[in-house]
Parts: structure tokens; sequence; C-alpha cells
């Protein structure tokens, strides 16, 4: 049995990397109280800009999660330009840049339909690999999971021990008092976004380049919007997300390991249970109203125009 | 004895926003350690001029001379560089956020919580400003806010200090202690500019004073040699206008009675109801006192029924009617004036005849689910004729009408529905001194008629102008009303710190005899 | 980065020029596109929106892609009113489609005139019912419904792809993921010969007949809208939140319920994976582009069934990916939300 646990183990801390990036990256825009719903738009063009860059120069991974991240940076830009300059409406606007990413990364993809890159071996860490059990899952991973870890930690210290986590708190609670004090609301917004679109353009580089290593279109298959899920899943906090990560990684992970594990459904129905399991998710975490609304960004989504 | 440079000196400043000119022409001059009075009324202009001299709003024209020479303020930061300090009227703190972390942020140094605490503490003792550092803002009254504010303002040694509508969140008591600080702060040199529309504050308070009207100034004064008559008529340009409130001479029956009803709050930093009972006649102005945030949200709601409560506690013209949503009350003849005009009484981007369907379609405007918007705008048409609401027509939006007016449009929208009971928040809250006047005559007037009012109100010289019985709202729980002429605002105002326990309710009531 | 002031009083003339000039600014960014592309720029505009309309068969396929994108649409309006943001009307088209197709699949062969009235009937509640789900987990336990229906099109894809791969899967259909074809009175009548064009069309412009007397009339749309606008002034004047949720989630299911079955009665013929090319999500852009008025997204609907048609031609005519579509859309939502913006606000003079 435990032999069975460690390749799903170690499986879901993969599976759930381009959630932990896209996630955090989402957090902090919404941490600073605006809502970009264009995670999976995001998510796609930074997966076909890492592809991309990763087959035309040969230098693989190390190409295509910069040009993953800087691909949803800059998408991030159109929604940045209309949600904060324009204060034009958060939730369709995230939807446009979702419509518009899949167009785009599927229109980009369209030359690259029958690549496919090496990936990326797995890098243990000497001695911590050889631990039983829990060396294998934790200890022997590809280096961009370790690098979500590192995002993990980075992003938990800026929110919770520095001066400019306090910040975005601030502005995320209220951008009138924070105008008000004499702080550029917009252009630390903007930074936020920009942000958030670099951590899931690399989530998506990593889909495309590491975890299967393929474009195939539409490849991010609602992962933008389950990280969507998993911030408030997280109520906004970066713990939960990574914990809220790993349970859609394991969730993921389990279709293929299910007939090894002596469950007997039909296919449809595992590749359905991540997005059943967001919708419970969000009951659970939404039924108790106050839990929510305690730790909600009093300003999430709503247009603000100094 | 050669005359003092001034601290602080405006020529000619002019703010215009579209369709309105804020500030024409203003110049004032401020001299060091003088509290120099901005005075006004609601919508005059000043909180514009202080934003301007701030740095959060630019002006259109004219000059900022600070000791005399000429400054250019872009933003509030280059502001406080400038060793100008600002205590909002609209508090900017972040409630999600300690006392020390919302001052760090106005800070321009190394990031450090630890040292910051112990200089808030040191500097809010040194003038009689206690506050905890590490306490959670959401957790402070209104009054500690505003410390924090000031705070704020003096770790900054500032040179000139503003303050906009600093009392009207603050006990009498309060104003006392807050008048004290600012004395001393004046004695050590700062100066300070005093925004109020208060007369009587100004003047004990002020070495001298700068009178606006709609954007212009329209004198200058020292308010101490002033009458608040003289004043008055600076700020208005004529008399403040008395109320007439004949005594009622209908049936006394009880309307409303409302007991024992707690509530927890659904707001995340919102007060909690706790074992509230009253009841209102007919013809009755109940006036409920106390500083917003003491439950005052949600007494309201739970009186509209915007949250419905346990059935039996309250009970309506003798039915309980706790469980039944707004309505359903409204149904039966409660209704009810918000504290927010626009977005909660009215629908901002709708029409006024539209506006009127929003609780007066009972009144035979519908026909089968289908809408007669004839019937309507008939309704809204008389209800600006009748109430005297300035504007184009019933066709006008909500939100293009002044405060003054939108008010005179929903309160005459409910007295329309003709009410047995109106519950009416903040009646007069920024509206201008003519409109307040008309609005207050028209809440005597229909209680005359014997229909009962709930008053929940800040204002204390409102309260006691045409409430019979006054109760306080203090942390959720509500003092036994007392008739008008039995207390005073020094009573009150006790109870409005939540001084009014069994064990404290002879102690402030020895205080009201002390005050007589 | 501060551009815009707010006017005075919102311009009506921006309310009804802001989607011409989405439109135009959409053309714009698209030239661009085609330039960068090396591709001839007023060409690429002929095959891509011209051609499709000089024959007679562009037009009547133009009326095809239009209706489910209309039906849709105006059923989405009504929740957009009342900001209610029902995402997920691809997988209440698919559910629609699925109850509707079960339905033709077990009365196949018989000759009963109820086969299409039931078809229809089934496809209204099936869409309804996914709608309605959102509804219950929005007003039982307060979950965003932007998400769940998202989530829930997911699922209903999956549904969709196990029946057909399974229980309804076609016995002679070579192992193909897709029912057996319906027989003729599970179709709607093809009304112009030699066309697709067929009476399921009678079913969208009776919706839109019936939509735009709801919303110039009802009650109950007030009450949407002043719910939309101002939720505090919705619970003032004690309108029922839970209502409005109930009532938008289930209308817009069953429109695009409605929808399913008339791609698989209709164009489709049968179950298969591809019965929608992303109608649910286009016709979100629908509704906004056509004012959320139920005359407007006529007038939508036909624009972005043009652009659906372009694609198609883009794809044969200059070689170029039909996901161009996607991105026509995306960039016209944009330029339709930044223009609005400009209903109640203005550039700022100085700077």
């Amino acid at each position: 049995m435990i032999e069975q646990l460690i390749p799903i183990l170690a499986g879901t801390l993969a599976a759930a990397t381009p959630l932990i990036f896209a996630g955090l990256g989402e957090l902090v825009v919404e941490r600073t109280g605006v809502m970009n719903l264009g995670v999976e738009g995001m998510m796609l063009v930074g997966a076909i800009a890492g592809f991309a860059a990763a087959a035309e120069t040969g230098y693989g991974v190390a190409a295509g999660l910069p040009a993953g991240a800087l691909a949803g940076a800059a998408t991030a830009m159109i929604f940045a330009f209309f949600a904060l300059s324009l204060a034009a409406n958060q939730a369709a606007c995230g939807l446009a840049l979702t419509i518009f990413g899949i167009g785009l990364s599927a229109f980009i993809g369209q030359n690259y339909i029958s690549y496919s890159l090496p990936g990326l071996k797995p890098l243990p860490i000497p001695l911590l690999a050889d631990i039983p059990l829990l060396g294998p899952v934790l200890f022997a991973q590809d280096a961009v999971v370790y690098l979500s870890l590192a995002a993990y930690a980075a992003v938990a210290w800026t929110l919770t021990k520095t001066r400019l986590g306090l910040l975005l708190k601030a502005i995320g609670e209220s951008p009138e008092s924070a105008h008000a004090i004499g702080y550029p609301v917009i252009l630390i917004r903007f930074g936020a976004v920009a942000f958030g679109g670099a951590m899931a353009g690399i989530g998506g580089a990593y889909l495309s380049t590491v975890y299967t290593p393929l474009w195939v279109q539409n490849m991010s298959a609602g992962r933008g919007w389950i990280a969507v899920a998993l911030v408030v899943f997280a109520t906004w906090k970066p713990t939960r997300l990574l914990f809220g990560a790993y349970l859609f990684g394991f969730v993921t992970i389990l279709q293929f390991h299910a007939q090894g594990l002596g469950i007997m459904l039909p296919v449809q129905f595992l590749a359905a249970l991540p997005y059943l399991a967001t919708i419970v998710v969000l009951v659970v975490i939404s039924r108790d109203r106050r839990v929510l609304q305690n730790n909600l960004p009093a300003s999430l989504g709503k247009p603000f125009l100094p | 004895m050669h005359s003092p440079v001034p601290r602080l000196e405006l020529l000619g400043i002019t703010k215009r926003y579209p369709g309105i000119v804020a500030c024409a022409e203003v110049s004032l001059s401020v001299l060091p350690g003088e509290i120099h009075a901005v005075l006004g009324e609601n919508g005059a202009g000043k909180s514009t001029l202080m934003k301007i001299i701030y740095g959060a709003v630019k002006a259109d024209a004219g000059t900022i001379l600070l000791n005399g020479h000429e400054v250019s303020i872009a933003n509030p930061a280059q502001a406080r560089r400038h060793g100008i300090g600002m205590v909002f009227q609209h508090f900017s703190l972040f409630e999600t956020l300690s006392v020390v972390e919302n001052i760090s942020l106005v800070l321009d140094e190394p990031f450090d919580l630890p040292a910051l605490a112990v200089r808030v503490k040191a500097v809010s003792e040194r003038y009689g400003l206690p506050l905890d550092p590490k306490r959670m803002v959401h957790s402070l009254s209104v009054g500690e806010r505003q410390r924090v504010e000031i705070v704020r303002c003096l770790l900054q040694d500032p040179k000139l200090l503003i303050l906009d509508e600093p009392t009207s969140v603050l006990t009498p008591q309060a104003v006392q202690t807050l008048f004290e600080t600012l004395r001393q702060l004046a004695s050590e040199g700062v100066s300070i500019l005093y925004i109020s529309h208060k007369l009587h504050e100004i003047q004990s308070l002020c070495d001298g004073a700068t009178i606006i009207r709609h954007g212009k100034v329209t004198g200058t004064a020292i308010p101490r040699q002033e009458t608040a008559a003289s004043l008055a008529r600076m700020m208005i340009g004529r008399e403040l206008p008395v109320c007439q409130a004949p005594a009622y001479e209908g049936e006394k029956r009880t309307v409303l009675t409302v007991e024992a009803l707690s509530l927890i709050s659904e707001e995340p930093f919102g007060t909690n109801l706790e074992d509230i009972s009253f009841s209102v006649n007919a013809g009755e102005i109940l006036g409920i006192a106390g500083i917003s945030g003491n439950g005052q949200a949600e007494l309201m709601a739970a009186l509209s029924g915007e949250t419905t409560v346990e059935k039996h506690s309250i009970h309506f013209d003798g039915e309980a009617i706790g469980h039944l949503n707004a309505g359903q009350r409204r149904n039966r003849g409660l209704v009810f004036v918000p504290e927010e005009r626009l977005g909660r009484g009215a629908v901002p981007p709708f029409s006024l005849s539209h506006n009127a369907l929003l609780t007066a379609h009972r009144k035979g405007m519908k026909n089968w689910g289908m809408v007669r918007y004839s019937k309507a705008r008939e309704f809204a048409d008389q209800c600006v004729a009748r109430f005297d609401v300035r504007c184009g027509g019933s066709g006008d939006d909500a939100r293009s009408l002044s405060g003054g007016n939108l008010q005179k449009f929903i309160v005459g929208r409910e007295i329309m529905l003709k009410p047995k009971l109106m519950i009416v928040a903040q009646p007069t809250w920024g509206v201008d001194v003519g409109a307040s006047a008309v609005l207050r005559q028209a809440l005597v007037d229909l209680s005359r008629n014997g229909v009962a009012i709930v008053l929940i109100s800040e204002e204390l010289e409102e309260l006691f102008e045409i409430s019979d019985r006054i109760a306080v709202l203090a942390e959720g729980r509500l003092s036994a009303a007392q008739p008008r002429g039995a207390t005073s605002a020094e009573s009150v105002g006790l109870k409005m710190s939540g001084l009014f326990d069994e064990t404290s309710t002879s102690q402030s009531s020895e205080v009201s005899h002390a005050s007589a | 980065m501060h551009l815009l002031e707010p006017r005075a009083r919102p311009s009506r003339l921006m309310r009804w020029t802001a989607p011409l000039i989405a439109i135009v600014a959409t053309l714009l960014a698209g030239s661009l596109l085609f330039w960068s592309l090396g591709k001839p720029v007023l060409e690429s505009f002929e095959v891509f929106f011209i051609q499709p309309m000089t024959s007679s068969y562009g037009w009547s396929e133009l009326l095809i892609k239009a209706c489910p994108l209309i039906l849709i649409a105006e059923g989405l309006a009504i929740g957009f009113k009342a900001r209610i943001y029902n995402i997920g009307a691809e997988g209440q088209l698919i559910i629609g489609a699925l109850a509707g197709g079960g339905v033709a699949i077990y009365m196949d062969g018989s000759d009963s005139a109820w086969v299409m009235p039931a078809m229809i009937l089934a496809g209204a509640i099936g869409g309804g019912l996914w709608g309605a789900l959102p509804a219950l987990l929005r007003t039982r336990f307060n979950a965003q419904e932007t998400l769940t229906t998202l989530m829930l099109s997911y699922v209903a894809s999956f549904i969709l792809s196990f029946m057909v791969s399974g229980p309804w899967r076609d016995p002679e259909g070579m192992n193909f993921p897709q029912s057996i074809m319906f027989g003729d009175n599970a179709l709607f009548a093809i009304l112009l010969e030699g066309s697709r064009v067929n009476t399921s069309i009678y079913l969208t412009g009776a919706a839109v007949l019936a939509f735009w007397l709801f919303n110039a009339r009802s009650f109950m749309h007030f009450q949407l809208e002043v719910g939309g606008h101002a939720p505090a002034a919705s619970r003032y004047a004690g309108f029922s939140s839970h209502q409005t949720v109930w009532f938008s989630l289930v209308v817009s299911g069953i429109t695009a319920g409605l929808a399913g079955v008339g791609e698989i009665a209709g164009p489709v013929g049968q179950l298969n994976l591809n019965i929608s090319p992303g109608y649910g999500f286009a016709a979100i852009i629908v509704a906004y582009l056509g004012r959320l008025h139920a005359l407007g997204i006529v007038l939508a609907g036909l624009l972005m069934a043009l652009i659906y048609l372009g694609g198609e031609a883009a794809q044969v005519s200059l070689q170029m990916p039909f996901a161009i579509t996607g991105i026509f859309q995306g960039m016209l939502l944009f330029f339709l939300l930044g223009s609005d913006v400009f209903i109640d606000n203005r550039l700022r003079r100085s700077a």
C-alpha cells in the first residue's frame, strides 16, 4: 500500500505546482482589492509562450518559465488597463481576458501542435531524498516544484512581515483611504496585477514545459478557475492556499491511479472530480458567511477612481 | 511690533468640478499658534479647500504660501513633508490593521513596529490621547479612532494641523478633552485649521475664523467677539430657522413595542444588540442618541425589517412583526428613511419616478406583475410638488439631486405611504441648513398627525429640538427614554459613552442634576 | 494613470454609441493583428466580414449561429442586470441538449407528434435544473455563482462525454463518441429549402418578444435592476434577494437548455462532443454588446454570428486558425467594457 502511495503523493506535489503559482499570484492581486478572473487566460498564454520559448531557444524550461512569466504579465496589463485605468467592471474584464487568452494561445499554438519537449528531470536533494517515504515524495521533485515552495515562502513573508504587505492589505481594504494618505493606489494595483499575471504565466509554462510536456489547446483545462476558487477557499491566506493546492493536486492525480487502487468508475467521473471538489470546497468555506466576510478584502472587485 | 509671518496663507484658491464651483477665489491666513476656524454649512466647499491644502485635490488656480514662501503641494506625502497634518472627517484608517500598523503607513522611516509602538504610546500620553498601539482599529470606538488620526499627525511633528468636522463623532465630554489637546498644541506653536459648522464650538475654541458660503469667503471674524446669530448670518445669509412643535392632542396609543431585542451583527466588525426594549406612541417623536457604530445600523435594520429578528421581539400595532421583511412591514404601515440616501433610500441612476416605485409600488402601481409607469410618475410628481423637491422634474436621476433635495423626496415618498410609524436615521446629515429645517418641520408635522416616529441621530441639537423623549444607544444597549425636559446634553453625553448600568443610573442622574 | 473624471450626468449618447466604438476599435486592433501576421489587411477583412454575407447560404448560416447566441444572451442578460454572473451557460446548454437528446433517443422510431414538444420541454427542464443547482448553492450556502456555474459547465461536458461514449453511443458509429442520428420527427423542420435554417428560429423569436415585454413592463425586472444597481436599496424595499438569484439562474438555464435542443435537433442532428462551439461563453459578450436590451441583443447576436462565420472563412481562405474568433471576441468585450466607462465618466481635462 505504501509503495502505491509514494507515486500518488509525489504526483500530487507536481500536479499542485501550477495551482500554487497561479493561486499565489491571484491571492496577491485580490489582497489589493482587485479580482482578476482572467487567470485561465493568462495561464494559457504563459503556457504557449513558455512552450514556444523552450522549443525555439533550445534552453528548455530555463527559457520557458521566464517567457511564461513575461507573457502572463503582459496579458495581465491588458486587464489592468481596462479594469484599473478605466475602472471597467472587473469580473467582465477578467472574462474577456480569459476568452482572449484561450483564443490567442490556440492561435499561436497552432504551430506547435506536434512538438514535444524533453521536460525536466527530478532533482533529488542529497541525503534528504533517501529518507524513506518522505524522501521520494518531498525531496526528489523537479526544480520548479521547489521553486513553487520558495514562491510560497516569499509571498507569505512579504504579506505578513513587511511594510509592502501591510500596504497591499490596506489598499485592499480601502483604496480611498490609501489614496487620501497619499499612496499611488492604481500604480500599486498595476504592480500586483502584473505579479499575478507573471505567476499565472509561470504556472502555465510549468504545465506545458514540464508537467505534460506538450502543447495542447486549452491545456490548463480550468486550472485557472480552480486557482481563483482556491484563493477564496484559502480565505486569502498563503498557507491555506498551499494546502488547498495539494488537496486539488491529490484529487487530480487520483484519476491516474484509480485503477491501481481498485476504484472502478468511469474515467469521465474521475476527470470531473477536481471540478466537483471545487464546488464542494466553495460550499464548505462560504457556508458561514462570517468566515468569508472577516477575511475578504473589503474593496474586492469594486471599481476605484481616485 | 511687526506683524508675524503667517504660517499658512491662501490667495485666490479656485476649484471647479463639472457643473459646480467648489471654491471661488478663497483667501485666508493662519498665524503660528493660532486656532483658526473655517466656518460654513454643509456643501459650502470647506472640505475641498482642506483637501487642496493637503495635496489630495489640485486647485485650478491660486497660491499657497507656507511661512511666507510659495509652495506647490502635489500630494499628501509632500504636504506631510511641509509639516501639514490632517485629521479626516471620514477617517482614513484601515480597520483590519492595528493602531501602530496604521500609523506606520504614513511615516517615511524604516519599518520597525515595536519601536514605533513605544513612540505612539509616549505621544498619546503626552497629549492626553490614551491609545493601545496593538489594538485593531475595528475594535476602537469612533472617538478612539480620531485619537489614532491625531496621534498619527503628531508623530510627524506638524506645524499646521487640519481637523475636518472633528466633533461630529464625539460626546460632549470628549469634545472638551479634544479642545484641551488642541489648546495645548496651539500653545506649543502649532497652527490649527478647524473646520466646522457648529457655532458654539468655534466660539469657545477658535482665535479667528474665515466664513465660507457657496465656495466664496463671506467674511472673517474673531468668534469670541461675535454672537451666534451674527456668525449664522455670515454662514447662511440669514437667521437660523427654528422648528415649531405644538403639543400633540390626538389619541395616545402605543404603536411600536420592542421587547428584549437582541441581535448578532451581520457585519464583520458590527455591534451586537443586547436586550433592547422601548415603546413609541402615536403623535410622539422618540429620539435615539448615540455615536454611529454603537449598534445604530443594526437597530435600524432590525426595526425596518432589512434584518429579520425573533418574531415576538417587535410588536407593531398589536401584531408581532419581528420575522417580517421590510416590504411586509411597509405593507402594515411601518416606513423607514435610511441614513444613506444614494444606494439605499434611492437607486442612484434611476429617475425619481422609478424611485417612487421602489416603495410606493403598493399604491396601485402594479397590475398582474406589470408596472403602471404612469401611476409612478404621477406619484413622483406629487411628491416633488408637495415637499418642494428642487429638481428638473420626476424624470431626473436620483443622483443628480443635492443631498437635501433627495432627502426631501425620500421622506416625502415615505410620508405619502400614509404610515403609522416612521423610522428615520440621520435625516439632516450633510444637508444644508434650509433643507434641514424643512425636514425637521416635516417630521414634527407628521408626528402631530398621529404618526409615531423613531429618530436615530448623532446630532444632539437636532434631538433636543424635535424629540419628545430621548434614549441613548451605546455599545449595543439602549438606555431608558427620558422626556426631553427631564434630561440634558451632558447627561445624554455621559450615557453616550456607555455609562448607564443600573449602578451608574443614579450617578448619571446626579450629574444631570448638577448641571441643571 | 488617472485618466477619468465623472460626468455631471451620464451620457445617453455614449450608452448607445459605446458598442459602435467598441466594434470600430476591434476592427482597428484586428487590422493590426492581420498586418502583424503579414496578411493583407483589407483582403482579410473582406474574407472575414463581407464574404459571408455575399451569398444566401452565408445569410442562412448567419441565422443558424445567431439564434442560439441570441436565445442564451436574452436569458443571461436577466441575471447580469441583477449582477448575477452566470458564466456557465455552456454547461446548461449541454445538459439541455442531453435531456432533449435523451428524449429523441428513447423515442427513436416513434412517429408521435409529441417527440419535438417533449424534447423542447426536456431541454428547458434540463437547462433549468443545471441553473437551479448554482442557485441553490448560492442561496443556501452563499457560494459564488460565478465559480460554481463555470465548474458545473466542466462537469456537464464530462457527463456529455460519458453519455455519448457509453450508454447513448451509436452502436453503428464505429466507436466514435456520438449518438445515433435523430429521426425526422426529432428534428426541427427546415424552413428554407437548401439551407439549414429551421423552425427553431420561432423559438428564439418568441423568446425575444417575451423578454422584450418582460424587460419593458414587469415589476420583476424592476426588482432585478434595483438589485444590480443598489443591493442595499433592494433590501430596503424588501425585495427578496433569493428570489432574484433563483429567477435569473433558472431562466438563463432554461434559455441555454433550449438553445442546446435547437442545436442537436437542428444543425447537429445528434449528440456528440461538438454540439456547441462555445456559444455559452460568446453569449456573455452578446448580452453586454446588446446593452442587456432584448432588441439590442438581436443585433449583437447577428454580429457575433458573423465573427464565427468569419473565423470559419478565414480558416479556409487565409489558413488562419479558427481560434482567431476567440481573439476577436475577447477584444470586442474589452473594448466594449472600456467604452462603457465613458457613459458615466469623461477624460480628465487637466493632468
